[in-house]
């Protein structure tokens, strides 16, 4: 296995003093490894902006370490900190371009931050809008480009200074669905061209699941659950995961006030299969379907379906193990 | 009664208001921005959500410009005569009240230039502070740039008022254009002349504020 290029450890960070303390993480243990396309999720308010600024001291962790690239960047003098933050940079929801700087000028900005030579500056600029392709847009100024554009521009900012670690706040949120998928296409490819470890913080799954390899569930300031995002999805253990990765399955338990509820978990080939239909036809009992929602992960079709079985214990029963017999998947849901 | 109107003599007199009132204001505005401007961006960063916040220091910034802001100018440079006397050796004539019309436009320049300051978006200072900028580049190659165009305006605004402040130091012997309306006006029963000077001033002011805009827009551009 790779090493780890973040490492964090038991941190905390509360905001305020006092009574009045309010607390955005607590005991954060978070490894990202080397090169992968790690996606935190969480609703908002669940902290996650405060855990990616915490991985460049935009804010400083109250307790805990944080280690990037096998230095503890909590103990760094202020000058070795700006020296240290050329290779963790940051995109951001609002682009947060220079708008009185031209396209090319923005991507020299860190380059003249780091005290470039102008000349070598703007050759890597050029060479950078290429690769984000706006090569020619590089007289335009912010105000002139499209939101797309706009975050493109940022991440050829981003990557100005070849950084090692790309931290993503919410890039995409922004954006219309056609403008995030090529964002995050873009991020993908240079992910995979350039080595560059990328952190993705979203609250929309979507993004996820279309290019990170691993994830972390932040809910109410601890992450609840970790690890491939194929293994979190198909077996989602908390009601914040199912929260996340099913709207409006949790709407659709709570409704249901009486009766037994299982949840059905289809991955790979039996997503393709009428389940359902099947154990419906050969039980003769109807089923009541409170939920139902489909998802393509890493190429291969997952499925949840939220079930009301009927009444009858005996048809129940037999329509388990008729699940059974299909490889399906199941687990009683808790009805309230 | 407008016979004076074709005598070189009026002309050369308001002539030479008219340059005593540029000198004035010219220096002043530069002089009140060589303190006020570094003043102004102090004033913004170490403000509680601030770049560098200091509370102390601003809070004893923000008081000493509070107070010298609610002296009334006439009153001010009155005060200041001694020190008026100390730098310039006579509290007459324009280059004595260059000395009031700086420390009264001033405090004034550093609310304009901490409000400039103000105006960029903190998602930007967040975004340089994550590409490792210093609080100074941040200063320089950020906050002034971004905020040139507001701060133009807010330079417009400054200089009329001390073109304003100019002509009213007329009434303490200060020379200029403001000296000729209040001499020949108020004291001598001129009104000719009084309002060939306030004709002058109200151009002077258009002038200044149109320029100001134009060249406010042409630097912005986030305008197009």
């Amino acid at each position: 296995m790779s090493e780890p290029i973040i490492e964090i450890r038991g941190l905390r960070k509360t905001f305020g003093q006092g009574e009045a303390a309010v607390t955005a993480l607590d005991g954060i243990d978070l490894s990202i490894e080397k090169g992968e396309i790690y996606g935190i999720i969480g609703l908002s308010g669940a902290g996650k902006s405060t855990l990616v600024r915490c991985m460049n001291l935009l804010e400083t962790p109250t307790e805990g370490t944080v280690r990037v690239d096998g230095q503890e960047i909590t103990t760094l003098s202020p000058k070795e900190l700006r020296k240290a933050r050329q290779s963790i940079t940051m995109i951001f929801q609002g682009f947060n371009l220079l708008m009185q700087r031209s396209a090319l000028d923005n991507i020299c900005f860190p380059l003249e931050l780091s005290g470039t030579p102008r000349k070598e500056a703007i050759a890597r600029a050029q060479e950078l809008l290429k690769v984000v392709g706006l090569e020619d847009r590089e007289g335009a100024y912010p105000a002139q480009l499209s939101g797309g554009q706009k975050q493109r521009v940022a991440i050829a900012r981003a990557l100005a200074t070849n950084p090692k670690v790309l931290l993503c706040d919410e890039a995409t949120s922004a954006l219309d669905p056609t403008t995030t998928q090529s964002i995050l296409a873009l991020l993908q490819e240079l992910n995979r061209s350039l080595g560059v470890t990328v952190v993705i913080i979203t609250h929309e799954m979507k993004v996820v699941e279309q290019i990170c390899g691993r994830v972390a569930i932040l809910a109410e300031s601890h992450v609840v659950e970790e690890g491939k995002v194929s293994e979190v999805f198909r077996h989602p253990k908390t009601a914040a995961a199912r929260q996340l990765l099913m709207p409006g399955s949790e709407t659709a338990r709570e409704t249901l006030a009486q009766g037994r509820a299982y949840r059905i978990t289809f991955d790979g080939s039996t997503a393709e299969q009428p389940v359902v239909s099947g154990m419906v036809l050969s039980c003769g009992e109807p089923v009541n379907i409170l939920f139902a929602d489909m998802k393509n992960i890493e190429g291969k079709t997952y499925g949840q379906m939220l079930l009301q079985l009927p009444e009858n214990e005996g048809a129940a029963a037999r329509m388990l193990a008729y699940l059974e017999s299909q490889h399906i998947t199941y687990t009683e849901e808790e009805v309230k | 009664m407008f016979a004076t109107l074709a005598t070189a003599d009026f002309w050369l007199m308001m002539g030479r208001g008219l340059l005593e009132t540029f000198y004035m204001v010219v220096v002043s505005t530069l002089l009140a921005y060589l303190i006020g401007l570094p003043l102004g961006l102090v004033l913004a960063v170490t403000d509680s959500e601030g770049l560098r916040p200091s509370p102390v220091l601003n809070k004893i910034l923000g008081t000493i410009v509070n107070l010298l802001r609610s002296v009334p100018f006439l009153i001010m440079v009155f005060l200041l005569n001694g020190l008026t006397l100390l730098i310039v050796g006579t509290t007459v004539g324009s280059t004595a009240m260059i000395v009031g019309l700086v420390v009264a436009a001033f405090p004034f320049v550093a609310r304009l230039v901490e409000g400039s300051a103000r105006e960029v978006d903190r998602g930007i200072l967040e975004a340089s502070v994550s590409m490792g900028a210093s609080t100074w580049q941040i200063i320089t190659k950020v906050i002034l740039p971004e905020c040139k165009p507001s701060l133009i305006n807010g330079a417009t605004v400054a200089t009329t008022t001390i073109l304003g402040y100019s002509a009213m130091a007329g009434i303490l012997g200060g020379g200029g254009l403001g000296s000729i309306a209040i001499n020949y006006g108020y004291y001598r029963r001129v009104p000719l002349t009084m309002w060939v000077a306030v004709i002058i001033l109200v151009l002077l002011v258009q002038l200044i504020q149109e320029l100001g805009t134009r060249i406010a827009n042409r630097t912005d551009k986030r305008i197009r």
